[in-house]
């Protein structure tokens, strides 16, 4: 490209294995004397589905505030495809599609002028707002509600919306924080389907935030986060092989009973 | 393997002058079209003054005497007097109303996107300003047309367009102040305060309701603080543009505390320095 910043994870280890598009390595973060991470480290390969699971408290928010750079990193490092979150924000965050809990859409805004506004928050405008805005809008199946305002849609499609927002510029990694709270059942399965079919065909790296264990594959690769501690992280059958439980839903009790009673006279 | 390379870097190519003007134009426009669907604030924004104008000078108009003091050349009415005073109040409820929906968007989530965006937070921080204080401008506008009909005019129409600049400064440094509080406020709730402590305050010890010389007369320590409050000087900045003329003093501080209250607000939201991770804490 026209950038004269090579990029590392071209010139690093190419053909060998796909690169990290997400590196947390050695992270801490505490409020005051309050720890909420202890030196978290994993990655996110390219074109993979990895959830980060965890109780509410665990630290999941607090991560994903150091990966989206609200807060500084106060000990470790963050990269996102090679670029140092810190250090190179604006490379690093180029590359980078976030969907957070909370809502970000306007209400009274139809759903094209939401978008719009954030694709120009990217850099992006006219009528390549119009095509992307016009794929994204596709691939999460809303695209025949582009022209309505946001406040008529359901919890569900607003969620999908804000999927198709968070990779109106392209991203090669999606962060998304429980993205499913709050919707009902089938919502859920539509929104996890979508992000598991973007995996599948734009080979993006995607990070899944939960507490529900039920949206976990036996295929995907799970980071279990407890109190701000890493407990174990791997291909899902793997963890429940190790915890000698049936499946994830067991081995998390074990891990995190095991974790609770870790330390404590008996 | 070469075309998921290819494809790995994101659609934006680097972040030339022309992205920043998108970026720019996108917040300004975002701000606007919120503006337009929320036609009651516009009404209310321009509802008080107008009560000020209309009440409370019309009925102060006999008990305070202004004598000739620049900019004016004549004796002027009180409503003339005090319709520089109110426009900046517009401005003051505008710039601390945007802090408000920073406080909100912050809340909801919005202010999360805007700062993951990859341009620098310092640009961000000042297209939101700019953004704001392009909504004022249309309130202040609106608010001079309704006291055109009231007779209330500058001593030519030149007035209007020489006023706009000051109108721009002034508010820009009451953006920045709503945006420095808005990295202090940690809740909503706290609104009702920043009304008590520094909207009440800031107005009325200013040359907006009553010259400096008659609150001299009455408390000297009460004028030295309208002299030091940087509303005053916005006030005096619109009452001389107004007149086509330029308060160098005025002019001064006004853009002095713009940079002062802007440099503020973007450390205030620096990721490592600010007061954003200390509201996260237990």
């Amino acid at each position: 490209m026209s950038s004269s910043t090579p990029e590392p994870e071209a010139a690093s280890n190419r053909g060998a294995s796909p690169p990290a598009a997400l590196v947390v390595a050695a992270t801490s973060h505490s409020y005051g004397k309050r720890k909420a991470l202890e030196n978290v480290g994993f990655s996110v390969t390219q074109g993979s589905f990895s959830v980060l699971l965890g109780l509410n408290g665990a630290g999941k928010s607090t991560l994903f505030c150091l990966i989206t750079r609200l807060f500084a990193t106060q000990r470790g490092t963050i990269r996102i495809f090679g670029f140092d979150v810190n250090r190179a924000p604006s490379e690093a965050l180029r590359r980078l599609g976030v969907v957070f809990q909370a809502r970000t859409l306007d209400l009274d805004l139809t759903v094209m002028q939401n978008l719009s506004y954030h694709a120009a928050l990217h850099g992006i405008s006219g009528q390549a707002t119009k095509l992307r805005a016009g794929f994204v809008l596709d691939q999460v199946k809303m695209a025949d509600r582009a022209r309505e305002k946001v406040r008529d849609l359901s919890g569900g499609q607003m969620r999908r919306v804000e999927i198709a927002r968070a990779l109106l510029h392209r991203p090669r990694m999606l962060l998304l924080d429980e993205p499913t709270a709050g919707l009902d059942i089938k919502a859920r399965a539509d929104i996890l389907k979508h992000v598991r079919g973007l995996v599948a065909s734009e080979g993006i790296g995607v990070l899944w935030a939960t507490h529900l264990i039920d949206e976990i594959e036996p295929g995907d690769d799970v980071v279990v986060l407890h109190e701000g501690k890493i407990l174990d992280r791997g291909n899902a059958s793997e963890i429940a092989a190790r915890a000698g439980a049936a499946g994830m839903g067991p081995a998390f009790t074990a891990l995190t009973g095991a974790a609770g009673f870790e330390g404590e006279p008996k | 393997m070469s075309g998921s390379t290819a494809s790995s870097t994101p659609g934006t190519q680097g972040l030339g002058l022309a992205q920043y003007a998108i970026c720019l134009k996108g917040i300004v426009w975002r701000e606007v079209l919120r503006y337009w669907h929320q036609r009651e604030r516009f009404v209310s924004a321009l509802v008080r003054p107008l009560v000020w104008l209309f009440i409370f000078a019309a009925g102060f108009r006999s008990v305070l005497g202004v004598s000739i003091i620049p900019p004016y050349d004549t004796y002027v009415l009180y409503e003339v007097y005090i319709t520089p005073g109110l426009i900046a109040m517009i401005e003051l409820f505008s710039g601390m109303q945007s802090s408000l929906s920073m406080v909100y968007d912050r809340e909801m989530g919005n202010m999360r996107t805007l700062l993951v965006s990859p341009f620098p937070r310092w640009f961000l921080l000042t297209s939101k300003l700019a953004a704001g204080t392009a909504v004022s401008l249309a309130q202040v506008y609106a608010f001079l047309l309704v006291a055109y009909f009231w007779e209330i005019e500058p001593p030519s129409p030149w007035g209007y367009l020489t006023v706009l600049p000051a109108l721009v400064l002034a508010g820009l440094m009451l953006g920045a102040l709503g945006m420095l509080l808005s990295s202090l406020i940690k809740q909503l709730e706290n609104f009702a305060g920043v009304m008590n402590f520094v909207i009440f305050p800031m107005f009325f010890a200013s040359s907006a309701l009553y010259p400096l010389w008659r609150v001299k007369e009455g408390s000297p320590w009460l004028a030295t603080i309208c002299e030091l409050n940087p509303f005053t000087h916005a006030v005096e900045l619109i009452r001389f543009a107004l007149y086509e003329k330029v308060n160098f003093l005025a002019l001064a501080v006004v853009l002095g505390a713009a940079i002062v209250f802007l440099g503020a607000a973007i450390a205030a939201y620096d990721p490592s320095r600010g007061m954003l991770r200390r509201r996260e804490g237990p």
